[in-house]
C-alpha cells in the first residue's frame, strides 16, 4: 500500500481508493470507536442544554468566557453537535465498508469445503500419531461418521479426511456488525420522522392532539402534521401517593378519557409512569405534575377579568411552587402577581413560609402584586412562571387561604384599589409528553440481533481437524499409521482430538 | 415478622457476613505469610509449616463460603423487608454487587487455582460492604414510581452480575501485572514462594479474557434492557444521560479489549492494562455518576 502512495500516477481515483481502504480498515474502525467513547465523556460532566438548561445558564453566569468557549465547541449540545455526529457517521461508513464485502465473501463460501490436508501435519496443533491394525479405508470411514455426527463439514482427500466446524462463528460476527448498522438506521429514522412535545394540562381540562396544543414541540424533518394521532384526552383525575415519613412519591396514577376523532364515545384508561399510552408509533407519557391554584381577578367594578387554574412550577420535593398571574386587561394599568404556592404551609424563623408535605393539606398562596407594563407586547417570549418586573411597581404583599379575597392596593397617585383577587382553591396539573419514534422497532431488532450475533461469535467454536493414514514401512500388510492434527482459535481442540483417538481405537477393540 | 423486623434481620446478617469475611481475610493473610517459607508446590504432610499453610487456605475458603451464605440471606431479607427486589438504591446495589462478586470468585475457584486471590477478593468485598453500611445506608423503603418496572429487575440484575465479574477480571488482570514482574527476559518465571501458588502468567492472561468474554454479552444485554426501560419510563431509549454515557463508554472499552485480543493479537501486559482501564470505567460510573453526577439516574437515595 505504501508503494501505491509513492507512485506519481496514482491520480484521484487511486487516492480515493486508498482513502476508502484506510477508512474501512479494522484499525480505523477501532480508533473511531474509541474516539466516540472518549468524545462522549465531556457531555457527562458538562451540563447539556436538552437535559438541564438551568445548569447551563449557571455556567454562563459564573464564567461567561469559559462558557462561550464551551458553547463554540458545542459542548453544551455535544451529542447533537456536528463533530460528534461526524465521528459516528465515519464509524458507520467504516463499518459498512468493512462488513458488507465480508458478508458477501462469507455468503459465497457458504458451501465451501475445508482446505486440503496439509503436507506436514506435525507443524499444526495437537499432533498425534499412532499405529492401527485397521485398514486405511476403515479408519477414514470411522472418522467421517464420527465427525458427521458432530456436524462437521467433511472433505475427502487422498488417504485423508479434512473436517471443519464453526462457520457460524463468522456468521455471528457479521450478524453482530450488520445489526449495529440496523441500530443506526433505527436512530436516524426516529430522529427524522419523529416528534417530541409536551403539554401541561389541568385536571378537568382536555388536550387535543394538534400542534397548537403543545407548550414545546420539536419534530424531525420528515414529520408531517398528519402523523399526529387524531385524539383528544380529557384529564379526569390525577392521584399522587406519598410516603408519610420520607415524603417521597410512592405512586402516580392518571385517569384519562380518550376520544378518537370521528367517534362520539370515549374510553377511560389509566396512565402510570412506566405505562404510557400507545397509538401506533406515538406514545403519551405521564412526565411531571404539580399544583394549579384557582384564582378569580375582578376589576374595581367587580367585573371578572381573569378566572381559572394557573399551573405553578414545583421547586422542591414538598412541591413548594412558583408561578405568575398576569392580568393585562386591567385599567388603568396592567397587573402582575408574583406568587408562590405552599401545599402544606408552615412557617419558621429561618425559612419564613415553606411547605412541609407534598399534598394540599394546608394550602396558602403567597403573593406580591406589581402594577405597570407586563412587557407582553414586546414580542420576546416570556416564561409563564415569571414576570419581568423592571418596568413595574410593587404595591403589596399578601398570603391567602382558599376562599379568601385580597383587595389589591393601587399605586401611589392612581386610586385606592385596582381590583381584587380571590383564591378559589387548588387543582392539579400533569405534564403529558408525547413522543413519536418510528425508528424504535428497527433499533430494538438491531439490538436483539446484535446480542444474538455477539453470543454466537463469542461462544461458537471454530476448528479444523485433519486425519491422514500412512502405510507404515515395517508394519503388517493390513495396518496403517494414523496422523491427526488440528487448528483452532478456541479452546477444546485437544479434547476433541482425544475423543477421536479413543473412537478410532475402540472400534478396533470391538472388531477383534 | 413485620417489615421492620426483616430490615433489622437483614442488617444483622450483612454485619455478620462482614465479620466472617474479615476472619476469612485473616486466614488468607496468614496463608500468604506462611507461604513465604513454604514452597506451595512441595506441600508435604510431614512438614508442620506446610500443614499450617494448607489449613489456613482451607479455612479461608470455608469462611468465604459461610460469609457468602450470610450475605445472600442478608440481601434476600432486605428484599423481603422492602417488598421488592433488593436493588432500589445504592446501598442495595452495593450489597448485591458484593454478593455477585464473591459468587463469581467462588465459582471460578472451582476450576482455576486462584485461591491466593482470596486475599484481594476479601479485601474488595469488605471495602464495598464497609462503604455500603457506613456511607450509603438508607432505611428500607418502597420504590419511587419511575423504578416500578419489571425491566428494573432485569436490567439492574444483569448490570450487577456483569459488574461482579468485571471486578473479578480486574483482580485477575492485576495479579497478572504483579506476577509479570517476576518474569525475566527469557520468559522464565522466578516467583518468590508466596506467589508460586498462583496460576502461570499464561493462565492468568487467559482467565481474565475468558471472564470478560463471558460477561460482555450480559453487559450488552444490561444496556439494552436499560434502554427498553428508559423508553417505557422516560419516552426515549437513549438520551446520553451521564449514566447511559458511561455505560456506553464501558461497553466501548470492553469491545476494544476484545477486538485488541482477538483481531490485533494483544496479550499479556498490554491486554491486562486495557482490562484494568475498562473495569475502571465501570467503577467510575458506579461511584462518580451515582453520587456526584447529575441526570435522571439519581436514585442512589443519597
Ligand atoms: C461499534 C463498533 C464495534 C464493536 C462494538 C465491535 C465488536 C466486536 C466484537 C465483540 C467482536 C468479536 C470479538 C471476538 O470474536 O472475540 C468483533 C469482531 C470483529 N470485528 Fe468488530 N466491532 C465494532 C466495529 C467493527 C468495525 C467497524 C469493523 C470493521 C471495519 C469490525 C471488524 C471486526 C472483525 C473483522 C471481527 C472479527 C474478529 C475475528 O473473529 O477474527 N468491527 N467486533
Amino acid at each position: 500500500m505504501s508503494y501505491e502512495i509513492k507512485t506519481p500516477e496514482l491520480g484521484t481515483v487511486g487516492l480515493l481508493r486508498w482513502l476508502w481502504r484506510q477508512l474501512t480498515s479494522m484499525r480505523t474502525a477501532l480508533i473511531l470507536l474509541l474516539l466516540l467513547g472518549v468524545a462522549s465523556i465531556p457531555g457527562s460532566i458538562i451540563p447539556q442544554r436538552n437535559q438541564d438548561p438551568t445548569r447551563v445558564q449557571q455556567y454562563f453566569a459564573n464564567d461567561p468566557t469559559l462558557a462561550k468557549v464551551f458553547d463554540n465547541l458545542s459542548l453544551f449540545d455535544l451529542y447533537s453537535s456536528t463533530w460528534f455526529s461526524a465521528i459516528y457517521l465515519l464509524l458507520f461508513i467504516s463499518l459498512i465498508g468493512c462488513v458488507l464485502p465480508r458478508t458477501w465473501e462469507h455468503f459465497k463460501n457458504i458451501s465451501a469445503l475445508p482446505p486440503l490436508t496439509p503436507k506436514n501435519l506435525i507443524r499444526l496443533e495437537e499432533f498425534k500419531k499412532f499405529e492401527s491394525s485397521k485398514s486405511s479405508d476403515e479408519i477414514l470411514a470411522i472418522a467421517r461418521s464420527h465427525f458427521s455426527k458432530r456436524r462437521y463439514r467433511i472433505r475427502d482427500c487422498e488417504a485423508s479426511v479434512a473436517v471443519e466446524k464453526g462457520f457460524i462463528r463468522e456468521s455471528g460476527n457479521l450478524l453482530f456488525h450488520l445489526s449495529l448498522i440496523g441500530i443506526l438506521i433505527g436512530v436516524s429514522v426516529g430522529s427524522l420522522g419523529g416528534m417530541r412535545g409536551s403539554a401541561i394540562v389541568n385536571e378537568g381540562e382536555s388536550f387535543t392532539n394538534v400542534a397548537t396544543s403543545y407548550d414545546t414541540l420539536s419534530a424531525g424533518r420528515f414529520f408531517r402534521l398528519s402523523d399526529f394521532p387524531p385524539i383528544t384526552l380529557k384529564v379526569v383525575k390525577f392521584t399522587a401517593v406519598y410516603d408519610p415519613i420520607s415524603n417521597a412519591a410512592r405512586d402516580y396514577s392518571l385517569i384519562v378519557d380518550i376520544t378518537e376523532s370521528g367517534k362520539s364515545n370515549s374510553r377511560r384508561v389509566e396512565v402510570k409512569v412506566n405505562k404510557p399510552l400507545t397509538f401506533g408509533s406515538t406514545r403519551i407519557y405521564l412526565q411531571a405534575n404539580g399544583f394549579s391554584p384557582k384564582v378569580t381577578v375582578r376589576d374595581e367594578s367587580e367585573n371578572i377579568v381573569l378566572s381559572g387554574a394557573i399551573p405553578f412550577l414545583p421547586q422542591d420535593g414538598n412541591l413548594t411552587s412558583i408561578g405568575a398571574i398576569k392580568v393585562p386587561d386591567l385599567t388603568p394599568t396592567q397587573l402582575g402577581i408574583v406568587a408562590s404556592f405552599l401545599p402544606t404551609a408552615e412557617r419558621d424563623k429561618i425559612r419564613g413560609g415553606f411547605s412541609s408535605y407534598p399534598e394540599a393539606l394546608n394550602p396558602r398562596l403567597l403573593m406580591a402584586a406589581w402594577l405597570g407594563d407586563l412587557g407582553l407586547d414586546t414580542g420576546v417570549p416570556q416564561s409563564v412562571y415569571r414576570i419581568k418586573t423592571e418596568e413595574m411597581e410593587r404595591v403589596g404583599l399578601k398570603s391567602l387561604a382558599p376562599g379568601q379575597v385580597w383587595k389589591i392596593p393601587g399605586s401611589s397617585g392612581i386610586s385606592e384599589s385596582v381590583g381584587s383577587i380571590t383564591f378559589d382553591g387548588v387543582t392539579k396539573w400533569v405534564n403529558l409528553q408525547v413522543v413519536r419514534d418510528p425508528g424504535k422497532p428497527f433499533a430494538l431488532l438491531g439490538a436483539i440481533f446484535a446480542l444474538l450475533g455477539l453470543l454466537i461469535s463469542l461462544f461458537a467454536r471454530r476448528r479444523r481437524i485433519w486425519i491422514r493414514t500412512v502405510i507404515g514401512e515395517n508394519m503388517s500388510s493390513s495396518g496403517v499409521v494414523v496422523e491427526i492434527a488440528g487448528l483452532s482459535r478456541s479452546p477444546g481442540l485437544a479434547q476433541e482430538i482425544d475423543a477421536l483417538v479413543q473412537v478410532l481405537n475402540e472400534k478396533k477393540g470391538d472388531d477383534e | 415478622m413485620n417489615k421492620a423486623d426483616w430490615a433489622t434481620l437483614s442488617n444483622d446478617l450483612v454485619y455478620s457476613s462482614m465479620g466472617v469475611i474479615f476472619i476469612a481475610f485473616i486466614s488468607f493473610a496468614f496463608q500468604t505469610a506462611w507461604s513465604f517459607r513454604v514452597v506451595p508446590q512441595e506441600v508435604d504432610a510431614a512438614n508442620p509449616k506446610s500443614v499450617k499453610y494448607t489449613k489456613a487456605g482451607r479455612i479461608g475458603i470455608a469462611l468465604a463460603i459461610l460469609g457468602f451464605l450470610f450475605l445472600s440471606a442478608g440481601v434476600v431479607a432486605r428484599g423481603v423487608s422492602a417488598g421488592r427486589v433488593p436493588w432500589g438504591n445504592m446501598y442495595e446495589f452495593s450489597i448485591t454487587g458484593a454478593l455477585a462478586f464473591l459468587f463469581a470468585y467462588l465459582v471460578t475457584l472451582r476450576k482455576y487455582k486462584i485461591q491466593w486471590l482470596g486475599l484481594i477478593v476479601t479485601v474488595a468485598v469488605l471495602l464495598t460492604l464497609g462503604t455500603a453500611v457506613t456511607l450509603l445506608y438508607v432505611p428500607s423503603a418502597p420504590l419511587v414510581p419511575a423504578l416500578k418496572s419489571a425491566w428494573l429487575v432485569i436490567h439492574v440484575c444483569a448490570a450487577i452480575i456483569s459488574g461482579g465479574v468485571f471486578l473479578l477480571a480486574n483482580c485477575v488482570a492485576g495479579a497478572y501485572l504483579i506476577m509479570d514482574r517476576y518474569q525475566d527476559e527469557d520468559g522464565n518465571e522466578n516467583r518468590p514462594n508466596w506467589a508460586k501458588q498462583l496460576p502461570t502468567l499464561a493462565e492468568l492472561d487467559q482467565l481474565s479474557y475468558r471472564l470478560v468474554a463471558l460477561v460482555f454479552p450480559l453487559w450488552t444485554f444490561a444496556v439494552i434492557a436499560g434502554a427498553i426501560w428508559a423508553e417505557a419510563a422516560w419516552g426515549r431509549y437513549w438520551g446520553w444521560d451521564p449514566k447511559e454515557t458511561w455505560a456506553f463508554i464501558t461497553w466501548v472499552a470492553y469491545a476494544a479489549y476484545l477486538h485488541a485480543r482477538v483481531t490485533a493479537g494483544w496479550k499479556g501486559k498490554r491486554a491486562a492494562w486495557l482490562c484494568l482501564f475498562a473495569g475502571s470505567t465501570f467503577l467510575f460510573n458506579y461511584v462518580y455518576v451515582n453520587i456526584w453526577g447529575a441526570g435522571r439516574h439519581t436514585y442512589s437515595g443519597l
